[in-house]
């Protein structure tokens, strides 16, 4: 008989039963939530005279409409202030355990989680925001839910949801220097088209992702749902377990790795469909138009419309009309305003040392705005003590606090009119990053840091930092 | 035990576009609120007005669909953020059943919890109906969950939507919680047979 796969594994763990509309209902043994998507859901529960059925199975932080200029209360804006006052009560009203700004613990959810070791490898989980994917990272199937399933969530610990079909993305070859998971991402995207993985959840395998550090792969797994697959795991490994030895939640590190080891993908294991990349052949990836899969690599020219399947021409022409680019056109040179590095793709400690590599004894260029801003307070914190933020302020970039700040804008953090930036977020939608004619290029850290200094989309392998 | 849902019918309002995610149906600016109600005024905003407040001429601000609860439009909608601020904007806007080419995963299940059916038409019967609203938009569109038939004027059409979902709308299981929660012992066992927290 053939294997298992690690989503089968864990999936059959945690099934209730199979209901009546035929989805399954399904155990979810971490649920993480934030202030935006929560407080309806807490309502929904009021209304329905419901309560929370295991309260120590959540965790609440603030992210998404949290300054990161000054942080002091009540907020500046009214309107968030409201909602934080709204997750302070809810999470005090029924026992949730809460980082608060004052906490030293905050910070975008999707970084919080894994840096507390509330992360875990064999787990069930699920939040109210679509990058929850990022926590399968660590061999756990995570799910972005909507504010219905945050309330079934708080009141069963359980969701209704059909099984998704699982594909193996398998990357074979070593990474280039210069090349990172940001590139590797946006090329699977660019490649499978931004709802090629519908109805799939994403298994990464092969040479190049066993060679991913945990950051890598958060941030690989991170922008599963930019492609369409509603989750997207790695494996967990050795690499696995030492990132996550000694932090706060880790209660049992042997029993852990027992469970991980048994809820591992067989090695004859079965898959839905099969996918193979070659890591060798990457390069550094710039998106050009108004979603994801609308990448180029940096050495390439746009593409022209005519040249594309017809299903994308007709967002194609919307692209090239939104960011006023041209068929043709070279990718390298675009002239950029802001620089945002950041998010819950890459705001973590490995992601601002890339950057601030590269920012090391630079200047960002005359009428460029750059914005660091790190994952969580406790990235902050490590990033501090060595001297990361001097480096970035030495330059010239803005050292900023923990949030998701201009990933999209629901903080002060916004683009201006037509300014374009370049992101090291995780999307280019029309208007995402707060000016509704504002762009979007989407790049890794060390891209968005060398173009911070060029003033311009520069490659990163052919500047002086890579050695 | 919720309603059932098993028909519907009403006029349609069209919105052209492959990929509209669920940033421009609503702009994350406009979802500081701790409840969903009244969002319906900023759906689709930012492609409704420009920087200074002049219309774009969308067709949520043509008189002619006003109040039309039947939104028509094409492939991969709703995709992006999970956001369930998306389709409850639509819904506090007017719109009650959705007839696209595909839909986002999220974006459908929250369609499904909000009992509101969203339906799958082929690219070409999209077309059609699209423009047969546009150039009648009194017509009236029906869509019957039970035998996935789309009727308006004297044209049928054979629709899809997931087994899962229609099955919810059909038993009224799409109300979730409900279902959910008469399983209680079964969900105790499964979390005391884990071996984690």
């Amino acid at each position: 008989m053939a294997g298992k796969n690690l989503f089968e594994k864990v999936w059959n763990r945690h099934k209730v039963r199979t209901l009546p509309s035929g989805q399954d209902q399904l155990f979810i043994g971490l649920h993480l939530i934030h202030e935006v998507t929560s407080p309806q859901a807490f309502g929904m529960l009021k209304d329905k005279n419901l309560t929370v059925r295991y309260p120590s199975r959540t965790f609440a932080t603030a992210d998404h409409i949290i300054p990161t200029d000054v942080i002091s209360r009540p907020l500046a804006d009214p309107l968030a202030e409201k909602m934080l006052k709204a997750l302070e009560i809810s999470t005090q009203e029924y026992g949730i355990q809460y980082f608060g700004p004052e906490s030293g613990k905050q910070g975008v959810i999707h970084v919080v989680g894994p840096e507390k070791g509330l992360t875990q490898p064999g787990m069930t989980i699920a939040c109210g925001d679509s990058h929850t994917a990022t926590h399968g990272a660590f061999g756990s199937i995570a799910f972005g839910v909507g504010t219905s399933q945050v309330r079934d969530i708080l009141a069963t610990q359980t969701m209704a949801i059909s099984k998704p079909k699982v594909r193996r993305i398998t990357v074979n070859g070593t990474m280039p220097e210069g090349v990172g998971a940001k590139d590797l991402i946006l090329a699977i995207i660019g490649r499978l088209g931004v709802n090629g993985g519908l109805g799939y959840a994403y298994e990464y395998a092969g040479e190049a992702i066993k060679a991913l550090g945990m950051e890598e792969r958060m941030t690989l797994c991170n922008m599963s749902i930019e492609g369409g697959a509603r989750a997207g795991y790695v494996n967990p490994d050795q690499i696995t377990y030492d990132w996550l030895k000694g932090r706060p939640y880790i209660k049992n590190y042997e029993s852990m790795i027992e469970y991980a080891e048994e809820i591992k993908s067989d090695s004859d294991a079965l898959f839905d469909d099969e996918v193979v990349f070659n890591a060798s052949e990457l390069k550094p990836m710039v998106t050009w138009g108004i979603n994801p899969g609308q990448v180029v690599a940096v050495d390439e020219t746009l593409p022209v419309v005519e040249s594309l399947p017809e299903e994308e021409r007709e967002t194609a022409l919307r692209a090239y009309d939104y960011m006023g680019f041209a068929e043709n056109e070279k990718i390298l040179g675009k002239k950029i305003d802001v620089v945002f590095i950041g998010s819950c793709t890459n705001g973590r400690l490995t992601d601002l040392r890339e950057a601030a590599e590269i920012a090391r004894g630079g200047k960002v260029a005359e009428n460029v705005t750059a914005l660091v801003v790190p994952g969580s307070q406790e990235v902050a914190i490590a990033a501090e003590k060595e001297g990361l933020d001097k480096i970035f302020k030495e330059a010239g970039f803005q050292w900023r606090l923990a949030g998701c700040s201009m990933c999209l804008a629901m903080n002060s953090d916004k683009l201006q009119g037509r300014q374009i930036s370049a992101s090291t977020s995780n999307r280019n939608f029309i208007g995402r990053q707060g000016s509704p004619t504002g762009r979007t290029l989407l790049v890794s850290p060390s891209m968005a840091a060398a173009a911070a200094l060029a003033g311009e989309i520069v490659d990163i392998r052919k500047t002086e930092a890579v050695s | 035990m919720s309603v059932l849902i098993k028909e519907f019918s009403g006029k349609g309002i069209t919105v052209h576009g492959n990929d509209i995610d669920t940033d421009r149906i609503i702009p994350a600016r406009f979802m500081k609120c701790v409840t969903f109600k009244g969002l319906g005024v900023y759906a689709f905003n930012d492609e409704r007005v420009d920087d200074n407040g002049k219309s774009k001429g969308h067709s949520f601000d043509d008189s002619k669909f006003q109040s039309h609860p039947v939104l028509i439009s094409n492939a991969n909608f709703g995709c992006g953020s999970s956001r369930e601020h998306a389709p409850q904007a639509l819904k506090d806007w007017g719109i009650r059943t959705l007839l696209c080419e595909s839909y986002a995963e999220i974006f459908a299940g929250n369609c499904s919890s909000l009992g509101m059916p969203a339906v799958t038409l082929s690219k070409s019967d999209i077309k059609q109906l699209q423009s047969l609203v546009e150039n009648a938009p009194e017509i009236e569109i029906s869509i019957n969950i039970e035998t996935m038939k789309v009727k308006a004027g004297v044209s049928e059409w054979t629709a899809s939507m997931s087994d899962a979902y229609r099955n919810a709308l059909l038993d009224g299981s799409w109300d979730s919680t409900s279902v959910l929660s008469q399983a209680y012992s079964e969900i105790d066992r499964v979390a005391g047979e884990l071996p984690y927290i």
